[in-house]
This record gives C-alpha cells, sequence and structure tokens, in this order.
C-alpha cells in the first residue's frame, strides 16, 4: 500500500534523512566546497588601486588558491549568466515589441568579441567599486558573462518559442497563469538544451577566464590573482616549468568541473526530455548517484522544495498579481489577436529605425575624427586576412578530424571512450598552450603570419570532432546494413552516404568552431615571450593593440568590422549551409 | 431552462484570416449541453469539431457569436471543464501524481489535501502503485489514465475529450472507454456532462446520449442523433448497428458531396475564378485508393459496399476511410450515398487495368474533375520552357485559403500529378515541369 505512505509524509521524512553509504563522500565533499567558497571570496573584496601592482607568485604551492579564484570567478559569472537568459529569453518570447529590439541586438551581442567587452566596461567598474578588488573581479567576470550569456539566451529564446501546443493547452486548462507556465511548462521543456548550452559555455568561458585575469587597457596592466595571471607571469619571466604546472593545474580543474558539474547536470537534465531520444545514453555519473542517494543531499533537497513552496507562496503569487495588473490576463484565449494596434507597431517601428541611426551617426563621428578612409578600408583588409585564416583553419580541420569521427563514430565502444576525452579537449583553455608554441617559433624563427594561426582553432576544433562523431554514431543502423548488402565501394559509401548523413552535425560543429576562432583571433594573433612580441597582420592583432593602448575609435573600428565579417559569412556562409542541411538531410523524415 | 444548461453556445462563427480575407470554418453553431448527458461530436477531418471543443474549453476565441458556461459569458478557459487530449499533454519533466496535482496546485489547494485528492483520483482511475512513476514510463493505456486523473481531480462539471482513445490501441481503448462511462454512470466522479470529440463512429454510439454530425468546408451542425440505448451497449445488438448505419449513412449524404462542393466553391470567398481551383484535395495516397478500389471489386463486394461493414473488414478508421471515399468520388471512380459506396465504370475500369492503363485512366479523371490539376498542366504547356514554380500556384491558392491548407493542397496534387505522370515536380528548386523531358 504505497499510496498510504504518500498519505503520511512525516514518516518518509525521517526515511530521507536517514545516513547511508553516500553521505561518507558527500559530507566532507559539501562542506569542503562551502569553505572553498568563503576562502576565494574572501580575497575578491581586498583593496586595490589602479597601477598598484599585484604580485604573483610562481610557486606552485600557491596554484590551489589562484585556481580557486578562478572557478570563482567561472561560477559567479554562470550565475548571472543564467539570471540574465531567464529574463531577456523570456522578455523576446513573451512580447513582440520587446523581441524586435532584443533578438537582433543579441545577434549583435553574439558576434562581438569578448576582449572589446573587456576593455570598454573596466573603467566603469573600477569607477563603481572604487578601491576594491571588486572593481577588476568584476570586468573579468563581465567578460566571462559575454562568452557565456548570448548563447544561453538564444537556446532558452528558441526553446520557449517551441513547447508543444497539446501543453500548452492543457496548462491553460488547469489554470496555470503566465508566471506558473514559466516555470511549470516552459523552463523545464527548455532545460536539456538550455544546460547542454550552459556546459557548453562554460566549457568555451574557460579560455576567457584564463585571458581575462591579466590584461592590458587603457596602459594599465590589471592582474587577478588566478591560473590566467599565473601564466602570465610565467610567460613574462619566460619560466616553461611555471606554464607546466599552470597547465597541470587547470587540468585538474576541468577534471574536477567535468565530475562535478558537467556530468550530473547532463544526466540530469535528461529527465526533462519527453522520452529518452536514442542520444549516446551515458552511464549515471557518480557524483549525481550521490546527490541523489545521500541523506544529507535528501535533507538539503527537502528543503530546498519547502523552500520553493514558500517561494510559490509568496513571490509567486505576487509576481501573478503583478502580471495581471499590467494586463497579461491569467485567463485569455489562446489566439487572441495581436493587442496593439498597427499604427502602435509602426509609431515603434520608426522609433527603433531613428534610434539607431543615431547611435551610428555618432559612432561615425567618433571614428571619423580620428581615423581617415584609408585606414578603415585598411581594417577591412585586416579582417579579409583573418577571415580567410578562419577559412582555411577550419577546412584543415576537416580534413583531419572528419575521417577520424567517422571512424570513432562508427565504433560504438571508441564512441563511449572518446565523447568524454573530446568533451574535456574542448573545455580546456588553449591559451594556455600559447606559450609554447610562441617557444617553438622564436626557436625556430618560423613565419608568424603561418604559425601563429593555428592558435586560433586549438581550442575550437574539437567541435567538428565532438560533432562528426555524434552524428555517425546516430547513423540508423540499417544504412550500415544496406551499403554492405549492396556491397558499396569506399568511395561511394563516403559521398552517397556518410557525408550527406554526418553533414547537419558537421555545419554545426563548424559553425561553432568558425565563432570560436574569431574570438580567439584576437588573443592569437599578438602573443608574448618575456620581451618577445609575435604579432600576425589580421584583425585580431589590430583590436589587440587598440585595446591595449586604450584607443577607443580604433577598438570600435576594429570591433565593428569584426562583427561584419562574422555576421556576414554566418548569413552567406553558415546560415544557409545549415538550412539546407536541415531541410535536405535529417534522417528523421524518411 | 435556459438556466439548466451547462453550456450554451449561441450563434457562434468562427474565421481564421488568409491572403484575401477571411475563411470561415464554423458556420453559426448553435447547441446546449445538460446535466447528464454525453454527447459526441463526429465530422470528418476539416469540419472544425476539434476547434469547436476548443471553443467551448474558452481556449478559443468565437469570431461572433457566444459561449456560456452555466450562464456567464466564457472569456477564457472555462473553470469546472477538466480536458483529456489526444496526444495525452502530459508535463515529462513530472511523475504521475506531479501530472495530476498540477491541476490543483494552479488552484492553490494547500499541500495536503491535494496529495488527499489526486491519491483518490489515482486510485479511482486504476493508476494505483504508479505514483512516482514519470510518464515516459507508462504504456499508451496508462499515460492516458493520468490524463483523466487529472482532468477529474479538480471535480470537473464537465469533461471536454478531444478523441481521447484515438491514439490508443482497440483493446486498450475499449477497456477505458468501458470504465470511464461506469464511473460517470455510477456517479462515482463529480462530473455530470461529458463533451467527446471522436472520429469513432462506433465508439461514439457506444457512449453517447446525442451524436452531433458535422459538415465539413465549413464545419456546421448538419444532424442531431439520439441514441436511447441502455447501456452497456452491445456493439452488434440490431439497435446499435442501426444507428451506425445511421451516422454512415449522415455522414456520406452531405449535401452536394464533391460536386455540390465545388460549385459552392470555397465558402466566404467571392466566385472569382481562383475559387475553382481551390477546392480541398483529399489527403488520399493513391495506393490506398488503389487497394480500396481493388477490395470494391472483390467478391465479397462486386462493386457496392455497406460503408460499415467495409471499414470494419479493412479495419480502417471514420478519417481514413472518408479520406479515401472522398478521392474517389472527386475523381469520379465511385459514388458514396446511403451509407454505401459504389464504382462507377470508370472505378471499375480503372479496377481491372493494368499498371500503364491505370495511371492513363487516373491522369483522364484528374484532368477532368480537380481543376487545379488541369490549370497546371495548362500553364505549363503555355510556358515556352514548360517550367512553372510553385510558388505561383501556392499564390494563388492562398487568395482562397490558409497558408497550411494551400501547401497541404500543393502536396496532395503533386502526389496524384506523379502517380498520373501528368506532370513532374523537382523539390529541390521547387518547380512544376511537363512530364516529356527535355529529350523530346
Amino acid at each position: 500500500m504505497r499510496s498510504m505512505l504518500w498519505g503520511q509524509p512525516v514518516r518518509r521524512w525521517q526515511d530521507h534523512l536517514r545516513p547511508n553509504f553516500w553521505d561518507l563522500v558527500a559530507f566532507p565533499l559539501l562542506f569542503g566546497l562551502l569553505t572553498l567558497i568563503i576562502v576565494g571570496a574572501g580575497g575578491m573584496t581586498k583593496p586595490f588601486d589602479l597601477g598598484q601592482p599585484t604580485e604573483i607568485s610562481l610557486d606552485p604551492i600557491n596554484l590551489p588558491y589562484y585556481a580557486l579564484r578562478t572557478v570563482l570567478r567561472m561560477f559567479i559569472a554562470l550565475g548571472f549568466s543564467f539570471l540574465f537568459t531567464l529574463v531577456y529569453a523570456a522578455a523576446a518570447a513573451k512580447s513582440r515589441m520587446a523581441e524586435k529590439i532584443l533578438i537582433p541586438v543579441l545577434d549583435i551581442l553574439q558576434s562581438i568579441p569578448i576582449l572589446t567587452f573587456l576593455t570598454i566596461t573596466i573603467t566603469a567598474w573600477i569607477a563603481l567599486f572604487r578601491g576594491s578588488t571588486l572593481g577588476p573581479e568584476c570586468a573579468a567576470m563581465f567578460a566571462i558573462f559575454t562568452s557565456q550569456a548570448w548563447n544561453m539566451t538564444f537556446s532558452l529564446y528558441q526553446s520557449l518559442r517551441t513547447v508543444p501546443l497539446d501543453l500548452q493547452e492543457a496548462a491553460r486548462m488547469y489554470r496555470l497563469g503566465p508566471w506558473g507556465r514559466f516555470w511549470k511548462l516552459e523552463l523545464p521543456h527548455a532545460m536539456p538544451n538550455l544546460i547542454w548550452n550552459m556546459m557548453m559555455s562554460v566549457s568555451g568561458g574557460w579560455f576567457f577566464v584564463v585571458a581575462s585575469e591579466a590584461f592590458t587597457a587603457y596602459g594599465q596592466q590589471i592582474v587577478l590573482p588566478g591560473v590566467g595571471s599565473y601564466i602570465a607571469a610565467a610567460i613574462d619571466r619566460q619560466d616553461l616549468r611555471a606554464v607546466g604546472y599552470a597547465v597541470g593545474a587547470m587540468l585538474i580543474v576541468i577534471l574536477l568541473y567535468d565530475q562535478l558539474f558537467f556530468r550530473p547536470l547532463l544526466s540530469w537534465s535528461s529527465k526533462f526530455k519527453p522520452a529518452s531520444d536514442g542520444s549516446a545514453e551515458l552511464d549515471r555519473p557518480w557524483f549525481l548517484t550521490m546527490l541523489q542517494k545521500s541523506g544529507l543531499a535528501r535533507a538539503f533537497r527537502l528543503g530546498f522544495a519547502a523552500g520553493g513552496q514558500g517561494w510559490n507562496r509568496t513571490i509567486g503569487v505576487a509576481m501573478q498579481r503583478g502580471l495581471d495588473a499590467v494586463g497579461f490576463g491569467r485567463n485569455g484565449p489562446m489566439d487572441r489577436a495581436s493587442i496593439m494596434p498597427r499604427w502602435v507597431e509602426r509609431v515603434y517601428d520608426i522609433l527603433l529605425i531613428a534610434i539607431v541611426g543615431y547611435v551610428l551617426y555618432r559612432m561615425g563621428n567618433i571614428i571619423r575624427a580620428q581615423i581617415n578612409v584609408p585606414e578603415v578600408a585598411h581594417v577591412f583588409y585586416l579582417g579579409f586576412l583573418t577571415a580567410i585564416r578562419v577559412l582555411v583553419l577550419i577546412a584543415l580541420a576537416t580534413i583531419v578530424w572528419v575521417p577520424v569521427g567517422v571512424y570513432i563514430g562508427l565504433r560504438p565502444k571508441l564512441t563511449r571512450a572518446a565523447q568524454p576525452v573530446v568533451q574535456f579537449m574542448a573545455a580546456f583553455p588553449a591559451n594556455l598552450f600559447f606559450p609554447v608554441a610562441v617557444f617553438l617559433i622564436v626557436r625556430y624563427h618560423a613565419n608568424t603570419e603561418i604559425w601563429l594561426s593555428p592558435l586560433m582553432i586549438l581550442g575550437t576544433q574539437w567541435y567538428i570532432l565532438f560533432n562528426v562523431i555524434a552524428g555517425v554514431s546516430s547513423l540508423p543502423q540499417d544504412f550500415k546494413y544496406v551499403s554492405r548488402n549492396l556491397g558499396l565501394s569506399h568511395l561511394i559509401w563516403w559521398r552517397r552516404l556518410i557525408i550527406p548523413a554526418i553533414f547537419p552535425a558537421y555545419i554545426t560543429g563548424a559553425l561553432t568552431a568558425a565563432g570560436g576562432s574569431w574570438n580567439a583571433s584576437i588573443a592569437a594573433e599578438l602573443v608574448h615571450w618575456g620581451p618577445t612580441t609575435l604579432t600576425a597582420t589580421g584583425i585580431g592583432s589590430y583590436i589587440e593593440i587598440a585595446s591595449t593602448d586604450g584607443d577607443a575609435p580604433r577598438l570600435i573600428l576594429g570591433t565593428a568590422v569584426l562583427c561584419f565579417y562574422v555576421i556576414v559569412l554566418n548569413r552567406l556562409l553558415w546560415r544557409r549551409l545549415y538550412d539546407f542541411a536541415a531541410e535536405r538531410m535529417r534522417l528523421d523524415d524518411v | 431552462m435556459a438556466d439548466s444548461s451547462l453550456i450554451e453556445v449561441d450563434h457562434v462563427f468562427k474565421t481564421y484570416p488568409v491572403a484575401d480575407g477571411e475563411r470561415l470554418v464554423l458556420d453559426d453553431l448553435n447547441f446546449r449541453l445538460v446535466p447528464g448527458e454525453i454527447v459526441a461530436v463526429l465530422g470528418k477531418s476539416g469540419s472544425g469539431k476539434s476547434t469547436f471543443l476548443r471553443l467551448v474549453a474558452g481556449l478559443s476565441e468565437p469570431s461572433q457569436g457566444e459561449v456560456r458556461y452555466r450562464g456567464g459569458t466564457v472569456k477564457g478557459p472555462v473553470r469546472g471543464a477538466g480536458m483529456v487530449f489526444q496526444s495525452f499533454a502530459l508535463f515529462p519533466w513530472l511523475t504521475v501524481l506531479g501530472n495530476v496535482e498540477l491541476g490543483l496546485e494552479a488552484l492553490n489547494v494547500p499541500k495536503d489535501e491535494r496529495r488527499k485528492r489526486a491519491e483518490a483520483a489515482i486510485d479511482l482511475i486504476g493508476l494505483d502503485g504508479f505514483e512516482s512513476a514519470y510518464p515516459k514510463e507508462l504504456s499508451g493505456g496508462m499515460r492516458q489514465r493520468v490524463g483523466f486523473a487529472r482532468a477529474l481531480v479538480i471535480n470537473p462539471d464537465i469533461l471536454l475529450l478531444d478523441e481521447p482513445f484515438s491514439a490508443l490501441d482497440v483493446l486498450t481503448a475499449e477497456t477505458l472507454r468501458g470504465d470511464l462511462v461506469d464511473l460517470w454512470q455510477d456517479r462515482k466522479i463529480p462530473t455530470q456532462s461529458i463533451l467527446m470529440v471522436s472520429h469513432n463512429i462506433e465508439e461514439s454510439v457506444e457512449m453517447a446520449d446525442r451524436i452531433l454530425v458535422f459538415s465539413s468546408d465549413p464545419g456546421r451542425i448538419r444532424a442531431e442523433i439520439r441514441v436511447p440505448l441502455p447501456r452497456p451497449r452491445d456493439w452488434n445488438s440490431p439497435g446499435f448497428r442501426h444507428i451506425v448505419d445511421q451516422v454512415y449513412t449522415l455522414l456520406t449524404t452531405t449535401p452536394g458531396g464533391a460536386a455540390g462542393k465545388r460549385a459552392r466553391g470555397e465558402p466566404g470567398a467571392a466566385q472569382a475564378d481562383g475559387a475553382e481551383l481551390a477546392i480541398r484535395i483529399p489527403d488520399a495516397p493513391t495506393q490506398q485508393l488503389s487497394a480500396l478500389i481493388d477490395t470494391l471489386m472483390e467478391d465479397r463486394y462486386r462493386g457496392r459496399a455497406d460503408l460499415p461493414d467495409l471499414a470494419e473488414y479493412q479495419n480502417l478508421s471514420v478519417d481514413d476511410l472518408f479520406v479515401l471515399l472522398d478521392g474517389m468520388q472527386l475523381l469520379g471512380f465511385a459514388h458514396v450515398g446511403g451509407g454505401d459506396v459504389e464504382l462507377t465504370p470508370a472505378g471499375k475500369a480503372f479496377s481491372d487495368a493494368e499498371m500503364d492503363d491505370r495511371k492513363r485512366i487516373f491522369a483522364e479523371h484528374l484532368l477532368r474533375n480537380v481543376p487545379l490539376a488541369a490549370h497546371i498542366q495548362k500553364v505549363l504547356h503555355e510556358r515556352p520552357n514548360h517550367r512553372a514554380p510553385a510558388a505561383r500556384f501556392v499564390g494563388e491558392l492562398e487568395d482562397h485559403m490558409s497558408e497550411e491548407w494551400a501547401s497541404d493542397t500543393l502536396e496532395r496534387i503533386i502526389n496524384w500529378g506523379r502517380y498520373a505522370e501528368i506532370f513532374a515536380y523537382d523539390y529541390d528548386t521547387e518547380t512544376f515541369r511537363l512530364e516529356e523531358p527535355e529529350e523530346g
């Protein structure tokens, strides 16, 4: 009589609290985490003055503390990214007026390089928290935020717009208001994609957390204790061994992130899927098992659930009332036509265009005052050079990784083994390896224009491999049988089966890799080793120099040109390939 | 008298915007649901029966007229109505218990009471022991039981059922149907009346006190049939069979049939040239059409069949059967009426022919009876390169149809046209061309 138990929650409660084996692991782990957070957060609010040098010790004993600071920065940024995502995506999905402005803005924000955000906002952050380390800390976290938030927001926005109609109807029939629908229907529906995107964003974020800890803006060297600044110091002092320590420390950090965060969250998010979708089922991560089974964690969860109830009763009811008050009717029919009269929308459109025009005009003025037309043309030329680099590198990575990916993807055992490794590689901040490359280039007097380029794709090539493996492994078994049955030759097998079959997944991977490479170009086209500086001609180094000098007009120009290239390439190349792949090469429609 | 109605539908019209104005989907509906009855709504696809249910539920708004629940105008989802969906519409991230509690949660029922009531509903519907299961762990039948528990837990006056059994296999559907009627008849649930949309005639006759038969394009209430049989009802009893026949007869003698529809043109649209093109082409695949025509020529039927018998023999749902009958009728291969179908001489000739002749006969009838097919062929002949983009025809159709409907129509004419080899269609470039290849 199970139902009797449900009727008596008190007895169940005690069951939940009974300690078990998993508590032996959970107890030290959870309290250890808590202690670490307190220690790390303490360092963030120390006094700080612009120009005051922060001493970074290369003694490896300090590395754990530095790593802790780096990790903390990452997770605080992630928290804000998540909040931003909820508000921004919900607004864009719910209001047509908001959507019109929010989505194009997001599109542009997404193509702006992270470093530009950092440079533009650093003075504001320092002014905001005058005399405290919190200023530069916030600037760094903001940079990380910008590397995560846009992607997550797009994912949530898209999911919010694809909630199945029958579930929407059921939610309305059972009288969930807009507030309740968001938390009970729309957000859970979006969860699997959102979490996947979040984890991918964090993976990409390690690169920027490292880059944003030691940087120069407006001629000022800003250093925040962390793995990134440790490695910057190592580069300054040409200490290759210290670089090795930093790489080792980061390896451990990423491994922990992978085990304690990435895997458990992904596994947990599968509960929101309507049914198993055939994607490679991974073993349940041990950390998730622990969280779900240990008595301590259960107590936390029950407390959390009770907190959620309280939240619903107070904030939830208040928010619902608020939404009712501003006219988000609780009980409207679903097909009520847009409430805004046409002319209001027209006026709104004109207003938007006017604002955009004015901003462009002002920006043009700033740039025109200091930069002449030939330089603008030159910057476009620089952008072209970087574009060539990106495309050539993607092509090279394709030639290397597609065969490897197909080989792995065809073998289920190998796939299971390789997938976590590749995910791990994608998360590892590639800029930690830059010093090694510089060291080699200097030693062998290699051509910087050519040999600095691979750095751009060092961290992003894995997306191609990753997606190709996923594409091949989801190929229905029957296709493999058919090709064997028909006795397809190797060439035909590639041309008629494998390439079309992996194309959609490959395009997604290549698109991600290209986007990441543009961003990485800023770090990769200009690198240091002690007093030596190596430069490759391109838009990345142009932006980096402008940023270091605090040259706002050139920074804006460089960024605008880079955005231009990214958006044009996305629209003309990637988007079309993507649509083509989505329309023609879907396997679920045959 | 009016006070005793649960639901009143008063001169309700529903239109959807199309390029050229509006398309009427529901035309002047009047209906009352009184306590203590089960009403089933039957109609071919396109009769707007689902839209009708959503209007009653308050999920959709009438373009004109009024829906009232207990005398008050319906302006949003109706309190006191529980709805069950064809696709179950369970939240995959909630357990059975969580799904059932959902409606109570939104009503701010305190937690203890919520659990007690959800438990009771789960027990009632026979889901004991599955409280902590996620929907994906359950079979279709069990999932729909959760759907019913979720609807019943809020103690609804009326249950609104949107083809709740059509996604289930025959046996499961029968059991669930029986359980529901028993609960309702024995007053174990506070629900007074049930309004159900169905595409299964026998199912409707088994359950309902009244059956509303809808006609299509636009949806109208064409007739109402009372079912005065005592429950439980035996599918094979003469009374039961008689009513089933009656429904079939009504469904097949829609005023006009295919020919009448064409003469009427698109409702609500002006009788322009394009209107004639914009007739609804049934989604009848050529392979199934051929197979049904062959079946009708078997010794069992010899060219003429009683529809209930045919449906049972071929194991076809009403929707599937009527789509095929509409197709045969439109092409002039059969006459449908009085609950019977009879092949025309052309239909018999088609059945006797070999593959190539079949195609020739099909092409001939397609061009003669479907203006859109003739129109496309004519345009292709007139053009020097014998090609025409699909967009051209979609545009013409959209003047009189919704976008979705226009693209459906085009897709169906492409299928028929390809089979008939009167034109070819290139998917990549979205162009029509004449079948004779360039070499000619």
